[in-house]
C-alpha cells in the first residue's frame, strides 16, 4: 500500500479486537463447557468471559483479590478430587474442571448467602440500593430463600458520616472490603479500614479523621450492599425509575466515560463506566456530583440584555439582533481586530467548531482564546508529539511538570498513583510545591520561574527512554513561556519523548484543536499554513494572527478591542490577573456573555445567552489525550436556552452569513471532511458501540484499535448502570447523537488484512511509538478543493521563555499559585453538596520560615507583591520549600480579594513580601 | 499519659529499625503504647501511625482486631476469666457470675476505683489450670468462687506487686523483637517482673 490513503480507506482502518489478550494458555471445563483461558487469570473471569457467571460481592476486576466474602464458592478438580474454592481467587490451570452450579456448590454458596444475610437488617423498601443491590440480586438467584437464624440482629447507630459526602450504615455492610481496598489501593488513601473483628466488626474511620478523600464517592458505586450513600442521591429516586445514557464527563478534561441518570426529568446520579483506556470506571467527586450544577436553580433560562443600569429579560430575537448590530457596527467602525472572544473550553466540539468558523470565517477577527490565562501556546499543545494516558502509565519514566494532578485531573492522578504503587511506574514530579502525587514519586522542586533550568538538569542527567512528560501549568504566577520553554528543552534532548497535556478545562484540548485559539484552524492547523484552504471553503479567514486572553484583555483594557464575547468565561474570577480583567471588562464597550449560569463577569455584561448545559446537549468532546468521545442528552435545558452551537448559527444568519449548519452530525461530518486532525474520524465511527472508549485523533495510518467492551458490564463492579437497563432503560436511550447508526468499521478476522500496510503497528500494547507513526497530512487525498493543509509541527526554537529571570530576588518569597478540586468557582458553588467543601484562603510557607517570620499556624499575614496586597492566615507546610509561598486560586468568593488580586501575568517571577499583622 | 513519651519514642524507632518494612512494627508498638498507659490512646495511635507510615485508622484497625489491645482506658488490674470449653466445665461461668457480683461490674466494665476491669476470653491456653483467670497476662487458676475473693484481695493489698505488674506491661516485646534488651534475661511471662520492659532504654 502506499503512503497516500484516500479518505475511504481511513474510513476502513478501524479494526475492532474481540479480546485483545495473548492467545489462550489454558483450557478449562466449566459446567461441562470447554473454556479457553489465559495463564494467571482467575476463575471467575474465565468463565465471565464464557458467559458463565458465578456469583460474588467482593471480587472487583479493578482491584486484587481477598477472598472475602466467599460468595463465589464453586467446586474445583484437583489432584485430591473436587473441592470448594474461591473463583475469585484461583487461577485457571489446564485441564481443570469447574463446577459452578453442582450440588456442592449451590449449597455452599446458599450458605455464603444465609450468613451474610445473619445481621442484615433487610431494611430494603428504605435503602437506596433497592432495587439494583447485588445482595437482593443474589439472595433470589444464589440464596436459600430462608434463614434458620431467629436471634436478635445486631445494631448500629445508623447512618453515620465518615466523609463529607458519604454516609455508612454499618448494619447493611457485608464486610466485602471493597470500600478499603479502593481507598488503599486505588486511591491510596486509607482512612478507612475495619476495626473490631467478628460480629463486631464494623467500617471505621479514626475518630476525628473523615474519610476526606476526592474518590469517596466510587467507594458508594462498588458497594455492593447499601451501607455506603452518597448524601447528593439519597432518596431521590428509585433505580426503576431511573432513565440513563452513557456519556463523558466534562468537568475537566480527563473525559471520563460514565452513565448520566435522570429522574422524573432532571439528573440524580453520575455513575463511572469502566473505559480500560480512561477511568477504568472510576470517577472524583468533583465530576460524580457535579450533576447539581446542572440543575442549579440559578441556571440561566432567558436572554438578558442590558437596559440602563439593569439586565433585563428578553427574546432571543431582540438579544440576537442586539449582538448582531453592534458586531457589524465595531466591524464598520474598528474592524475585525476590535472583537474578541475569549472561551470555548466549555463547549462541545461541534459548537466550537461553529463558533470558530462564525468568528473567523464570517466576523473575520483572529481574537479567539480559550485557555483563560491557565493555558499553554495553543501552537505548542497541538504540536508536540502525544503519549495517551495508557502509554503514559506505561512509559519508562514520567516527568510531571505541570499543577497538582490530585486537585486538576483527578483520575489522571489515579492512574499515574495507581501505576507507581503497584506496577513500580518511575514518576519525577516537578513542582515548586509537592503535589498529591508526592508518596509516590520523587519530587524535584524548582524555584518559580525556572522551569526551563530545571529541565535543562534533567535532561542532562536523565537518558530520556521512554519518558512521556506531563506537561500543564504547575503555577498560575508563572508564565505559560516559561512552561512551553521547559517542553522545547525535553523535546529537543529527547527526540523520542513523549507529551501528556494537562491542561485542566473540560474540553480545551477539543477546543485548540478547532481553532478557539490565536493563530489556529480547525484541526490543529496554523491560520499562517491553512488559512488558503479554509479561506476557500468559508469564504474567508482572518487576515493576521490575533490576541489570546492576556492580550485580549489588554487590548479591551486599552480600548482598542471594543467588543468582547465570553463563551463560557468568567475572567473576572477565573483569569490569574484580576487586576487587568477588571480593567478589560470596565472598559470594553460592549460585552456578551453566552454561558449556562450567571457569573461575575456576566454581571457587567450588555447581553448575556443562556446556553444548554451538560447533559442538556450532544454532541463530542475531546481529551487531553486526543481522545474523540460522544456526549449524550438526557435532560431539557431549562428556560429557552439553546446549544452553542444554535446559537453561532443564528448569529451568524444575522450577519447575513449562512452556516447551514442543521445538526451536530451535520457540523461533525464538516469537521471531518475539513480539520485535518479529524480526518477519517466519522460520525459513523464515533457512533458505533466499539467507539464507546473514544477514538484518538489524529488517526494512525495503521489500523486504529478498537476494544469491544464486555457485551455486559459486571453488574457488581457496576452496580446501578446494568439494573437500571435491565429495568426498562438502556444505555444510550435518548442519546441525542444519531444512535444505532451501523458502524462503517472492520471487524479485524486477519492480522493479515494490514500486513502490507507499512505503517502497521507493531509495537506491542503499552510500548511508545515513534512520531513519526502519526499521520502526515500529505499522504490523505481529500475529494474536496485543494490539498489538506498540514498539522501544525513542533518547532523547539518557537520556544525560548519570556522575560528574564530577576538577578536577585527583590522580594523574599516567590509567589506559587495553584488550583484545588474545591473552590470558588461557580461550577463548584452552584453544586450545593460541593459547595461547601471548598477550603479558606490560607498562604502556605515552610515551617521553618512560619517561626523566623514569629508567625504561629493560623496568624494573620499581610502579603503584597507590585500588583496588590491581601490578608490571609498563615499556615505551616513542610511540602513548601524556603523563599516560596504558596495561594490557591479561587480559594475565596469572587467578591472577596483572593490570589488573583497578586498575579502580575506578564513578569516571570511574582515576588511576594509577607508581613505578620499585629 | 497520651502521646508516646520521648523515650518510648526512641525505643519504639529501634523497633521499626529492626524489620524490612516499617509496618511490621506496628503491633510491638501497640504493645509499648500499651506499657506507657495500660491502654492505646488516640494520641498514642496517631503517633504510631506516623512512625510505621499508615493512616491512624489502619492503626486502630489492627488494635481493635485484637483483645489484649485496649483502646479504652482500663484499670490498674485486667481480670480476664476464660470461659471457653475445659474452664466451663470446670465451672468458670459460676468464677464469672461471681466475678460480676463482687466486683460490682459487668464484663467490660471498670470498678470505679479504677482498680478492675473485668473481661471474659475464649482459651487463654491454660486449660489445665481450669477455670483460669488471667490479670494482666498471668496465670491464675485453677479458681473458684472464694479462690477468686482471695486473689482480688492479694491484688487489691498489694501482695502480689511483684508477681502482676500494672496493665500493659507485657514483658515479651522487646526480647522477640531482637533489640538489646536481649541481653536482659527476661523472667518467663507468669514469672518475675524484669526492668527492661519498664520503660528504661535498655543499654
Ligand atoms: S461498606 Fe460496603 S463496600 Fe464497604 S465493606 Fe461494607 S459492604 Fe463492603
Ligand atoms: S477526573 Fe475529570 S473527567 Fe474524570 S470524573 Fe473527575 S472531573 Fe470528570
Ligand atoms: S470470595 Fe470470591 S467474590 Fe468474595
Ligand atoms: S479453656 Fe480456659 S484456658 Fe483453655
Amino acid at each position: 500500500m502506499s503512503k497516500t490513503a484516500s479518505v475511504h480507506s481511513l474510513r476502513t482502518r478501524f479494526a475492532v479486537a474481540e479480546d485483545l489478550e495473548a492467545p489462550a494458555a489454558v483450557s478449562v471445563t466449566v459446567d461441562g463447557r470447554v473454556v479457553e483461558a489465559r495463564k494467571g487469570e482467575l476463575i471467575i473471569e474465565a468463565a465471565e468471559r464464557a458467559g458463565i457467571f458465578i456469583p460474588r460481592f467482593c471480587y472487583h476486576p479493578r482491584m486484587k483479590s481477598v477472598g472475602m466474602c466467599r460468595m463465589c464458592l464453586v467446586e474445583v478438580s484437583g489432584p485430591r478430587g473436587a473441592s470448594l474454592q474461591p473463583a475469585c481467587f484461583v487461577e485457571v490451570a489446564d485441564g481443570q474442571e469447574v463446577f459452578t452450579e453442582s450440588d456442592a456448590a449451590r449449597k455452599a454458596q446458599e450458605g455464603v448467602l444465609e450468613f451474610l444475610l445473619l445481621n442484615h437488617p433487610l431494611d430494603c423498601p428504605v435503602c437506596d440500593k433497592g432495587g439494583e443491590c447485588p445482595l437482593q440480586d443474589q439472595a433470589v438467584s444464589h440464596g436459600p430463600g430462608e434463614s434458620r437464624f431467629v436471634e436478635e440482629k445486631r445494631h448500629w447507630a445508623k447512618p453515620i458520616e465518615i466523609g463529607p459526602l458519604v454516609l455508612l450504615d454499618r448494619e447493611r455492610c457485608i464486610q466485602c472490603a471493597r470500600c478499603t481496598r479502593f481507598a488503599e489501593e486505588v486511591a491510596g488513601e486509607p482512612f478507612i479500614d475495619f476495626a473490631e473483628r467478628g460480629d463486631r466488626i464494623e467500617v471505621a474511620i479514626f475518630p476525628g479523621e473523615p474519610f476526606r478523600s476526592y474518590f469517596g464517592g466510587n467507594t458508594v458505586q462498588i458497594c455492593p450492599v447499601g451501607a455506603l450513600t452518597a448524601t447528593p442521591y439519597r432518596f431521590k429516586s428509585r433505580p426503576w425509575d431511573l432513565e440513563q445514557v452513557e456519556t463523558t464527563c466534562t468537568t475537566c478534561s480527563v473525559g471520563c466515560r460514565m452513565v448520566a441518570q435522570s429522574s422524573a426529568g432532571a439528573l440524580v446520579r453520575y455513575l463511572g463506566v469502566d473505559s480500560e483506556p480512561v477511568n477504568q470506571s472510576w470517577l472524583c467527586d468533583r465530576g460524580r456530583f457535579g450533576f447539581e450544577a446542572v440543575e442549579a436553580p440559578e441556571r440561566l433560562n432567558k436572554p438578558l440584555v442590558r437596559s440602563e443600569t439593569r439586565l433585563v429579560e428578553s427574546t432571543w430575537n431582540q438579544a440576537l439582533t442586539a449582538v448582531a448590530d453592534r458586531i457589524l457596527q465595531t466591524l464598520d467602525g474598528s474592524g475585525p481586530a476590535a472583537v474578541g472572544v475569549i472561551g470555548g473550553s466549555r463547549l462541545a466540539n461541534e459548537d466550537a467548531y461553529a463558533w470558530v468558523r462564525l468568528v473567523k470565517g464570517v466576523i473575520g477577527t483572529d481574537n479567539f482564546d480559550a485557555q483563560l490565562g491557565d493555558g499553554l501556546p495553543a501552537e505548542l499543545v497541538a504540536s508536540l508529539p502525544r503519549a495517551t494516558i495508557e502509554e503514559t502509565v506505561a512509559a519508562g519514566t514520567v516527568i510531571v511538570l505541570a499543577g497538582d494532578l490530585r486537585e486538576e485531573l483527578p483520575v489522571l492522578h489515579l492512574r499515574l498513583r495507581q501505576a507507581a504503587a503497584n506496577d513500580g511506574l518511575r514518576i519525577i514530579d516537578c513542582a515548586p510545591v509537592a503535589t498529591g502525587l508526592e508518596q509516590v514519586a520523587t519530587w524535584l522542586p524548582y524555584r518559580p520561574g525556572e522551569a526551563a533550568e530545571l529541565a535543562r538538569t534533567l535532561v542532562a542527567t536523565e537518558s530520556g527512554d521512554r519518558v512521556v512528560i506531563v506537561l500543564g501549568r504547575p503555577s498560575l504566577a508563572e508564565p505559560p513561556a516559561e512552561i512551553a520553554a521547559a517542553a522545547a528543552v525535553f523535546a529537543a534532548a529527547w527526540p523520542s519523548a513523549r507529551f501528556l497535556s494537562a491542561l485542566r478545562r473540560a474540553n480545551v484540548h477539543g477546543a485548540i484543536d478547532l481553532g478557539c485559539a490565536p493563530g489556529m484552524l480547525p484541526g490543529r492547523v496554523t491560520l499562517e499554513e491553512a488559512g488558503a484552504f479554509f479561506g476557500e471553503h468559508w469564504g474567508s479567514v482572518p487576515g493576521a494572527r490575533g490576541l489570546d486572553t492576556a492580550g485580549m484583555l489588554a487590548a479591551a483594557a486599552s480600548g482598542e478591542i471594543k467588543m468582547l464575547v465570553l463563551l463560557g468565561a468568567d475572567p473576572l474570577s477565573d483569569f490569574p490577573d484580576r487586576d487587568l480583567a477588571v480593567r478589560a471588562l470596565e472598559r470594553v464597550d460592549f460585552l456578551v456573555t453566552v454561558d449556562t449560569a450567571p457569573n461575575p463577569s456576566s454581571r457587567l455584561a450588555d447581553v448575556v445567552l443562556p446556553a444548554a448545559g451538560y447533559a442538556e446537549r450532544g454532541g463530542s468532546t475531546t481529551n487531553l489525550e486526543g481522545r474523540v468521545t460522544r456526549l449524550a442528552a438526557k435532560v431539557m435545558p431549562p428556560g429557552v436556552s439553546r446549544a452553542d452551537w444554535v446559537i453561532a448559527t443564528e448569529l451568524s444568519d444575522r450577519l447575513g452569513a449562512q452556516l447551514g449548519f442543521e445538526s451536530l452530525d451535520g457540523i461533525w461530518a464538516e469537521i471531518e471532511k475539513l480539520a485535518p486532525a479529524h480526518s477519517g474520524c466519522t460520525v459513523e465511527a464515533l457512533a458505533a458501540p466499539e467507539a464507546a472508549d473514544g477514538i484518538v485523533i489524529p488517526l494512525k495510518p495503521s489500523a486504529v484499535q478498537l476494544t469491544r467492551r464486555p457485551l455486559r458490564l459486571d453488574p457488581i463492579a457496576t452496580p446501578g448502570i446494568d439494573s437500571v437497563s435491565e429495568q426498562g432503560a438502556p444505555l444510550g436511550a435518548g442519546a441525542a447523537m444519531s444512535p444505532g447508526v451501523e458502524p462503517d468499521v472492520d471487524v479485524r478476522a486477519d492480522e493479515d488484512d494490514f500486513a502490507d500496510d507499512e505503517f502497521a503497528d507493531e509495537e506491542g500494547p503499552g510500548e511508545l511509538e515513534a512520531l513519526e507513526d502519526e499521520v502526515s497530512p500529505e499522504d490523505v487525498s481529500v475529494p474536496v478543493g485543494n490539498r489538506r493543509p498540514g498539522l501544525v509541527r513542533f518547532a523547539p526554537g518557537d520556544w525560548t521563555g519570556s522575560g528574564s529571570l530577576p538577578p536577585v530576588d527583590e522580594s523574599p518569597f516567590r509567589l506559587v499559585v495553584r488550583r484545588g478540586l474545591y473552590n470558588h468557582g461557580t461550577l463548584v458553588q452552584s453544586a450545593g453538596s460541593l459547595a461547601p467543601l471548598a477550603g479558606s484562603q490560607e498562604l502556605r510557607l515552610s515551617p521553618q520560615e512560619m517561626s523566623q517570620l514569629g508567625v504561629a499556624p493560623g496568624d494573620e499575614v499581610r502579603v503584597s507583591t507590585p500588583r496588590g496586597e491581601l490578608v490571609v492566615a498563615a499556615v505551616g507546610d513542610g511540602g513548601v520549600p524556603s523563599g516560596v509561598a504558596l495561594l490557591q486560586f479561587n480559594a475565596v468568593p469572587a467578591h472577596e480579594t483572593g490570589a488573583s488580586a497578586l498575579i502580575d501575568c506578564s513578569v516571570r517571577v511574582v515576588g511576594l513580601d509577607v508581613e505578620k499583622v499585629i | 499519659m497520651g502521646h508516646l513519651s520521648s523515650d518510648n519514642r526512641a525505643r519504639a524507632k529501634a523497633i521499626v529499625a529492626c524489620y524490612p518494612q516499617r509496618r511490621s512494627a506496628l503491633i510491638p508498638l501497640c504493645h509499648l503504647a500499651q506499657a506507657q498507659d495500660g491502654w492505646l490512646s488516640e494520641e498514642a495511635m496517631e503517633d504510631i501511625a506516623g512512625l510505621v507510615g499508615c493512616t491512624p485508622a489502619e492503626v486502630r484497625g489492627t488494635a481493635t482486631f485484637y483483645d489484649m489491645l485496649h483502646t479504652e482506658p482500663v484499670g490498674r488490674h485486667v481480670v480476664t476469666v476464660c470461659t471457653n470449653i475445659a474452664c466451663m466445665l470446670a465451672g468458670a461461668y459460676e468464677v464469672l457470675d461471681h466475678a460480676e457480683a463482687s466486683l460490682k461490674i459487668s464484663v467490660g466494665q471498670t470498678t470505679e476505683d479504677g482498680e478492675f476491669t473485668l473481661e471474659e476470653a475464649e482459651c487463654l491456653a491454660g486449660c489445665d489450670n481450669a477455670p483460669c483467670v488471667q490479670v494482666n497476662h498471668r496465670f491464675f487458676g485453677p479458681l473458684d468462687a472464694d479462690g477468686f475473693d482471695a486473689l482480688i484481695e492479694d491484688l487489691r493489698s498489694g501482695r502480689l506487686a511483684d508477681t502482676v505488674p500494672p496493665h500493659g506491661i507485657l514483658s515479651r516485646v522487646d526480647r522477640n523483637v531482637g533489640l538489646p534488651a536481649r541481653a536482659h534475661r527476661l523472667g518467663t511471662v507468669a514469672g518475675k517482673q524484669s526492668g527492661a520492659a519498664t520503660g528504661a532504654v535498655p543499654e
